[in-house]
């Protein structure tokens, strides 16, 4: 290969320099004037100093009707002429420097020009601002493109809402509207839905099985959306159809067991955690008879009238729904005037707690501590205080949370001690 | 709530001088008043705070419920004066932030010593029963909506942080233009809305406190004849042009403004 060092010296390229001249002769002048983008100077107060061939053509004026007397952001729509005023030269003017910002300019024939702004200041060698120099590029094909943009991104919102509209709809499908009253019991339930957008897997409810009977039940099926609230609307039935059929809280549970078993043993597991208890008024004193059962379901909690808390352990009780023959445990208690009787789903135990971090969850420990500071209390305080206590934990609370508290209040006449 | 740090109260300045308590308006934040700060501070004690949803406020005190009227934010003003007990003190409340100090010292007159409205607009809609003219129509503020969509595309949430400041890392700070007048769209949106769909005309005739009206020579947004509206309906009032082009004479024509702010403030204070 020749040295390319001696073929300059012979004159080729030289040829090609001055060919490249003639066709760049007035370069400066001619690039401002038909440059791909539009160009403008304005003084301080946005009158029109220089404008170049490109915007003019773009707009349809000649020179001499906008230099001197308009204003750029006489150029402007109105809406554009308020971004200007509120946005763009306070920012310009503070900065020095404003870029891509997207304006529509109005044509001498009406139509519009959407286009992408930017300015700068230009200082005299004091640092006092002289003029705006301003450059303007024709943004048709990405406005259109951002205008698309915007639309999906509504629709999109529009779509959320609808689905969130559906979520809490069906969510408020799987639970009863209200309890029943009990009489001689004061009932008190609250449902933390910890996502808008998804169906949440907790359950409860409160019904009258026979003369003098009633039943109730609170459980957290895995999982969450649809395919969860399947699962919830089948529990849920197959628990009241169950408590009909034999009352027996094992019974019950043992039912729910064999259906969920059946229904889900495929290639989609399913199961719960639950807690099913038999309410029977117990004496002439005021106080019930309860009998719970538990499958796999955080233990209940019991907050006497004396003051005392502590868990009424069920242990050894299975999930609900894995094996042919689960296992569940049995207890029975007499909750006497005062007696508090709270059952929940462990979206209140696993609560991550706003103070200690996103490691700490709340813990049974802390529940317990909570219960041993309320009680002796009343079923709608425990539940006022549980939902205060989630409201710390904010978003926290990444799991649904389902509480239900029963108490046989005291007799009047021991209240006012 | 701490409400020093929901509106990121700034006290400068004089102290023990009269007060001056500078609002801003709609587009941007505090930042606004910085060229005319510096002449102020000589003589008086400077508040300067960013309303709820702007600037360093606090993001998580602003609800589209709460913040869709003025009469909210005037609330706020009121909050602010309570907090810092500086006595009387005169309002300098620029573009929509004039009729918060109406609103707010005609629901509160002893809280102020004067009121500056500076560039303001009871009504920027034209009112063709009555022959008001605001300059604009509904139409407008639905353009001027679109403009603000258009502008907030490159917007996302995840530069909340930084706009809104972020102590941890202030590098980040740097990599972004225009951080301190960048807000949530949909903030902005309602803000807009509240700015330019208000309606506060009635109100002007119920200030009983000393106020001063200065509006720009020419002025887009708040044209001359609805300065000139403000001050006949205010009774008392004072109206001074001040020779600025545009709707920021703070930025335009600081010397100017901070000179008819000193007069105002010396004698109301």
């Amino acid at each position: 290969m020749m040295p390319r060092t001696g073929d300059e010296e012979q004159g080729g390229p030289t040829g090609e320099r001055a060919q490249f001249s003639a066709l760049l002769e007035d370069s400066a002048e001619d690039l401002y004037e038909h440059a791909p983008c539009g160009y403008l100077s304005t003084l301080l107060d946005g009158r029109i100093a220089k404008i170049n061939t490109t915007l003019l053509d773009w707009l349809g004026y000649r020179r001499d009707d906008l230099v001197g007397s308009w204003h750029f952001s006489d150029l402007l729509t109105v809406g554009g002429r308020l971004y200007h005023e509120t946005h763009f030269m306070p920012l310009l003017r503070m900065q020095g420097e404003i870029s891509g910002i997207a304006l529509e300019l109005k044509a001498a024939d009406g139509s519009r020009l959407p286009v992408l702004v930017t300015s700068t200041v230009k200082t005299g060698g004091d640092g006092q601002p002289l003029l705006i120099r301003t450059t303007l590029f024709d943004a048709r094909d990405r406005r259109a493109y951002e205008t698309e943009l915007l639309r999906a991104r509504q629709e999109a919102d529009r779509e959320r809402e609808r689905l969130q509209t559906l979520a809490t709809t069906l969510q408020r499908t799987l639970l009863p509207p209200t309890l029943v009253n009990v009489p001689g019991l004061d009932v008190s339930v609250h449902y933390h839905i910890a996502s808008v957008d998804e169906v949440g897997g907790d359950f409860y409810d409160l019904f009258p099985l026979t003369e003098g009977t009633w039943g109730m039940f609170l459980g957290d099926v895995c999982g969450k959306g649809a395919a969860a609230a399947a699962v919830t609307s089948l529990a849920r039935y197959t628990l009241r159809a169950a408590a009909v059929y034999d009352p027996d809280p094992a019974a019950v549970l043992a039912n729910l067991n064999t259906v969920l078993h059946h229904e889900y043993n495929g290639t989609e597991p399913r199961f719960c955690t639950v807690v099913f208890g038999l309410l029977t008024p117990d004496g002439d004193q005021g106080g019930f008879r309860v009998t719970l059962a538990s499958g796999g379901h955080p233990p209940a909690l019991l907050m006497r009238a004396d003051g005392t808390a502590d868990y009424l352990p069920t242990p050894g009780g299975q999930l609900i729904g894995v094996l042919p023959d689960a296992h569940i445990a049995t207890t029975s208690l007499r909750l006497d005037p005062g007696d508090t009787l709270l059952l929940h789903t462990d979206g209140l135990t696993e609560a991550h707690t706003a103070i200690t971090g996103d490691k700490d969850r709340y813990g049974d420990d802390a529940l317990l501590g909570f219960a041993r500071v309320l009680a002796p209390t009343t079923a709608t305080h425990t539940v006022t205080a549980i939902r205060d206590l989630l409201n710390t934990f904010g978003t926290g609370v990444d799991d649904d949370t389902a509480v239900l508290a029963i108490n046989v209040p005291r007799p009047p006449s021991e209240e006012q001690q | 709530m701490d409400v020093l740090v929901r509106n990121h109260v700034r006290v400068s300045g004089r102290s023990g001088g009269p007060v001056v308590v500078l609002a801003h308006g709609f587009g941007c934040d505090q930042n606004m008043w910085r060229l005319v700060v510096p002449m102020l501070e000589r003589e008086f004690t400077v508040v300067l705070f960013d309303h709820v949803g702007a600037g360093k406020s606090d993001l998580s005190a602003w609800s589209r419920g709460q913040y869709s009227t003025l009469e909210k934010y005037a609330d706020d003003v009121l909050a602010v004066c309570r907090e810092l007990v500086l006595g009387p003190v005169t309002f300098v409340g620029h573009s929509v932030s004039a009729m918060m100090g109406v609103l707010a010292s005609v629901q509160e007159p002893e809280a102020f010593a004067g009121l500056v409205l500076l560039a303001p607009s009871p009504c920027f809609i034209d009112d063709p029963l009555t022959g008001y003219r605001g300059g604009f129509s509904a139409a407008d503020v639905e353009e001027l909506l679109e403009s603000l969509d258009a502008n907030y595309l490159g917007w996302s949430g995840a530069m909340a942080p930084l706009i809104m400041g972020n102590p941890e890392r202030p590098e980040l700070g740097k990599e972004l233009t225009n951080s301190f007048c960048r807000t949530d769209p949909d903030i902005a949106r309602v803000f807009a809305r509240v700015t330019f769909l208000s309606d506060n005309r009635a109100d002007l005739a119920a200030v009983t406190v000393p106020t001063l009206v200065a509006q720009c020579s020419s002025d887009a947004i708040a044209p001359p004849e609805v300065g000139t509206f403000v001050h006949t309906q205010i009774p008392g009032s004072r109206l001074v042009t001040l020779n600025a082009i545009g709707h920021c004479p703070q930025l335009a024509a600081p010397e100017e403004t901070a000179a008819a702010i000193t007069a105002f403030a010396r004698d109301a204070g």
